[in-house]
């Protein structure tokens, strides 16, 4: 964040036009002039700005400054993977070749997009050990929503129309039972036991005829992986139902286990995080799904095809035959989808698995050096990130919340708050593989400091963040009167 | 020069750096961290190519791409939901900030001022540009768009029959579809000429202009849609909406659109912005984020998402949407690229489209053999996109023109496309294209006569 005051950003860009500027020139027409359509047709207002080109570059920049970001700051928000995103990566997706590639022009002039694809497809299936891949998918919860309409429509191709419920761990993200809730599903909730594993007596208890499937995710939100994987998917193989994986927590993963090793009938891959794609303050993501080969028939279209050299063109498209159908407009977020390629031809294989080596580590150490300062609910080994509870900083009067303001006054970016819903006062750490030690030790220390200024200066924790461009904001009054778009005074 | 133990450049933490850190756990190997993983499925063999240098990496991937056919390589003329436009450099200049570009979704306000000013930036311009009441922080692309708003209207009337023009897109009714198959609704195909809406009908699905080019009679199906009390939901080209009336004028409920126009690249397809606007009445049952302005506790005017209990974090499986991680980056392409063209520049856009496309137009339309559809519901107005009938099977002539470097219109005679018969093209021409590039058209299209 900028110190300094910068250029002033506090009038909007309809408030900053000025009749007669622009930002941009057009080239005078070259044809003659056509007929123009009826009057009745057109419009006579258009409320955009009018500022010229300089001002729309200090704007933008300036508020760009008001912004934390990875290439600025320390980002462990959990459950988020906030890596480091490679500049080569975004370089290579502006390539005219890719970025002036139309999407509907033949597979004869798109063969380097398509080969791309299709060695793309392969690898994200060799990492989750689903062979089966469909990238067309935007982002997680676009991915959540295919994988359970292709359970829905593999239970409906067997005939098997009473399987109507999907169960879902209470610690799970929001958007697993929002996307079964979308595909027709009644969502039921599943308790974690006291290790923060799925409860394997109330999986039982749901694991009837009724059942489509569930969805996990793995390692869990609590940063933990389930010991009882294996035996979660055989009674849910058992009871006739499927077994949904959410990968937003690949990170840990990689090359360390193949989740169609464990018997997950379907997964989405979050690109965006796992593969250092960036977030780009809240997309594009890309949420690819990977399945077993009982699923493949239902895959979203399309998918790429190669015919191995075999005939010319040799890729090219192709709708599996009892597809859920098009998720998306066309064949997914391309740009996405080459930096993820990139990403993971820069590794290879014995780099995949270093980067979830370091980030479960990296975890590890934070988890350690902070277990005796603040509440860990799960005192286990954990994956890429940890849960701690802010219950004794509580206590003494500042609430989770309070602490991760005032680690942005120290120029981190705050943990992921009051996530899990089972952790009270929860504060979940990812730090990611990208982070130095030097990073982690001084994040550490500031974490310890706050612990000390709860005793020792409690306002100073309870009204931070002090150093931001604005402090604590009125979000009731928001929802209350929602103010959603600048209008002309009076 | 390899090593057993791969050090990526995007690791700092050194071998060394590792095992001090271990020694902090009391364990002597990363990979007894892993003792979770059950042991027969620990460490599996992992198949994938070696490692490049980033001077290979560019090297290999500057070989695929080209062989691709990129827009920018000689003249196009294919549209279709994708569009060729003129993007400024300040668009990429300003996107690319790694201050925007890696920053999360804007959950810690006071952290994300930037983003979340972008996000009210955005809101206002796109309420502007559609005439409508407000707009939300954008979703996936512009057929995802639609589908919620379908959903959308669904659940506004709590009826569950939708009724979509055939002139809309085929490819956006087909992931209406997809979206509507689990949830109950049936999806009839009408005629946009004689819409059946009756009293069961939620929503009237509408593209403007249509699929192919063409300006239907909104005010004629606004009043059918309303007398039925159903919506009118519209898909609007937002670079129409710089000389075109928007379909807010006509009373449409929900206005989406396809975003990428607004100086985003066609990008083979993505990632683009998919635009969405509303009534204020209807702001709670709207999908995705949306950012509101609010002060903080010194009285600073300041951004935060807003509404959220409409969404899936709070809301679970009671939530308007599923959808989370939308397309923050390119709602923010848009919304400099609507900054820099700003009002003159937008009507520039939209009136060089026009003129271009009507010349080009008029010049096919005089070749031997050649003819300008009329089967588009008797109105005859188009914006940058029209439908020509051809001498010869549309695949046939773009081969020949690609033998000339030039990139014709979408094949719609075949499936799944409404012009199934004759030899039918659909053509798209833009700023991009000058007219030498339109006479070199027209003179290789008189070749097939």
């Amino acid at each position: 964040m900028a110190t300094g005051l910068g250029r002033d950003i506090s009038k909007l860009l309809m408030e900053r036009s000025v009749t007669g500027r622009t930002g941009a020139i057009l080239p005078a027409p070259d044809v003659p002039p056509q007929p123009m359509p009826d009057a009745s047709l057109l419009r006579t207002d258009l409320g955009l700005p009018e500022v010229s080109e300089p001002e729309v570059v200090q704007y933008f920049t300036n508020l760009s400054q008001r912004n934390f970001s990875i290439d600025t700051h320390f980002y462990p928000l959990g459950s988020c993977t906030m890596k480091y995103n490679p500049k080569i990566n975004d370089e290579v997706s502006f390539i005219p070749g890719f970025a002036a590639a139309h999407p509907m022009q033949g597979v004869e002039e798109s063969q380097g997009a398509l080969e791309l694809l299709h060695r793309l497809q392969g690898f994200l299936a060799e990492i989750t050990g689903l062979p089966d891949v469909s990238l067309s998918t935007l982002a997680g919860a676009h991915g959540e929503l295919a994988g359970m309409l292709m359970i829905r429509a593999y239970h409906r191709s067997r005939g098997d129309t009473g399987r109507l419920k999907v169960a879902i761990p209470d610690s799970a993200h929001g958007t697993n039972p929002a996307s079964a809730a979308m595909a027709g599903f009644e969502v039921v909730e599943l308790a974690s036991d006291a290790d923060g594993n799925v409860s394997l007596e109330a999986l039982h208890e749901v694991a009837g005829s009724d059942l489509a499937g569930v969805m996990i995710t793995l390692p869990s939100t609590l940063g933990l992986f389930d010991t009882n994987i294996v035996e979660v998917c055989r009674v849910v193989h058992e009871a006739g139902g499927l077994v949904y994986g959410d990968g937003a927590n690949m990170n840990a993963l990689m090359g360390k286990v193949k989740l169609g090793d464990l018997g997950f009938d379907v997964i989405h891959l979050n690109l965006h995080k796992t593969f250092s794609t960036p977030h780009g303050g809240g997309g594009p993501g890309a949420g690819p799904v990977c399945v077993a080969p009982l699923l493949k028939a239902f895959l979203p279209t399309p998918i790429v095809v190669s015919a191995n050299g075999s005939q010319d063109p040799s890729f090219g498209l192709s709708a599996p035959e009892q597809s859920i159908g098009k998720m998306s407009g066309f064949h997914g977020n391309f740009g996405v989808l080459v930096r993820a390629y990139t990403y993971i031809r820069t590794l290879g294989a014995a780099g995949i698995k270093s980067i979830s080596s370091n980030a479960v580590l990296n975890a590890n150490y934070l988890m350690q050096a902070l277990k005796g300062t603040y509440y860990l609910p799960y005192d286990r080994t954990c994956m890429h990130e940890v849960v701690f509870s802010a219950d004794w900083q509580k206590e003494r009067g500042a609430s989770g919340l309070e602490v991760a303001k005032r680690l942005l006054d120290y120029g981190f970016h705050a943990p992921t708050m009051y996530f899990p819903l089972i952790v009270h006062e929860a504060l979940m750490i990812e730090p990611t593989e990208s982070e130095t030690r030097e990073t982690l030790d001084a994040f550490i220390q500031a974490l310890k400091d706050i612990d000390r200024e709860v005793t020792e200066n409690p306002d100073l924790v309870t009204q931070a963040p002090h150093t931001t461009p604005v402090s604590r904001l009125d979000e009731a009054l928001a929802a209350r009167r929602p103010n959603l778009k600048w209008t002309p005074a009076g | 020069m390899t090593t057993a133990h791969f050090q990526s450049h995007y690791i700092p933490n050194t071998e060394d750096e590792q095992a001090a850190m271990l020694a902090t756990l009391g364990v002597s190997s990363i990979d007894e961290l892993f003792l979770d993983i059950p042991q027969q499925h620990r460490n599996p063999p992992l198949d994938l190519p070696d490692p490049l240098s980033e001077l290979e990496i560019q090297q290999e991937l500057a070989g695929l791409a080209a062989k691709n056919r990129p827009l920018s390589s000689g003249p196009s003329f294919l549209g279709a939901g994708a569009y060729n436009h003129f993007i400024p450099a300040v668009v990429k200049a300003l996107m690319t900030r790694g201050e925007f570009l890696t920053a999360y979704t804007p959950y810690q306000a006071e952290a994300s001022q930037g983003t979340l000013q972008v996000i009210y930036e955005f809101q206002t311009l796109i309420s502007n540009l559609y005439g409508m009441e407000v707009a939300n922080a954008g979703m996936y692309d512009g057929a995802t768009s639609l589908a919620e708003a379908v959903l959308m209207a669904c659940r506004v009337t709590r009826r569950e029959r939708v009724a979509i023009a055939s002139t809309v897109s085929p490819s956006y009714r087909q992931v209406i579809q997809t979206y509507c198959q689990a949830q109950g609704i049936q999806v009839d195909v009408i005629s946009a000429d004689a819409p059946d809406v009756n009293p069961e009908t939620s929503c009237l699905v509408l593209q403007y202009p249509n699929f192919y080019g063409y300006i239907e009679d909104l005010e004629k199906l606004s009043a059918a849609a309303h007398q039925q009390g159903a919506l009118l939901v519209v898909s609007a080209d937002p670079t129409a909406m710089g000389m075109f009336q928007p379909p807010g004028h006509y009373g449409a409920d929900i206005i989406t659109g396809e975003g990428q126009p607004l100086g985003i690249p066609v990008s083979y397809g993505g990632p683009y912005v998919g635009l969405f606007s509303t009534k204020q009445e209807y702001i709670r049952q709207m999908p995705s984020r949306l950012s509101g302005r609010t002060v903080d506790n010194q009285g600073r005017t300041g951004y935060v998402l807003t509404l959220q209990t409409r969404e899936q974090h709070i809301r679970r499986e009671r939530a308007t949407s599923n959808i989370c991680t939308n397309e923050a980056l390119y709602a923010l392409a848009a919304t400099i690229y609507l900054a820099a063209l700003g009002k003159q520049g937008l009507r520039q856009v939209a009136e060089l489209c026009y003129q271009k496309a009507h010349y080009a137009a008029a010049q096919i339309a005089g070749l031997p053999g050649y003819s300008l559809s009329n089967t588009n519901n008797g109105a005859g107005t188009f914006f940058q996109e029209f439908v020509v009938e051809c001498p010869a099977p549309p695949a046939v002539i773009n081969r020949k023109l690609m033998e000339k470097d030039i990139l014709g219109g979408l094949d719609i005679s075949v499936p799944p496309y409404e012009m199934g018969s004759g030899n039918a093209m659909l053509l798209c021409v833009t700023e991009m294209n000058t007219r030498q590039d339109i006479d070199a058209l027209v003179t290789a299209l008189g070749e097939f006569n």
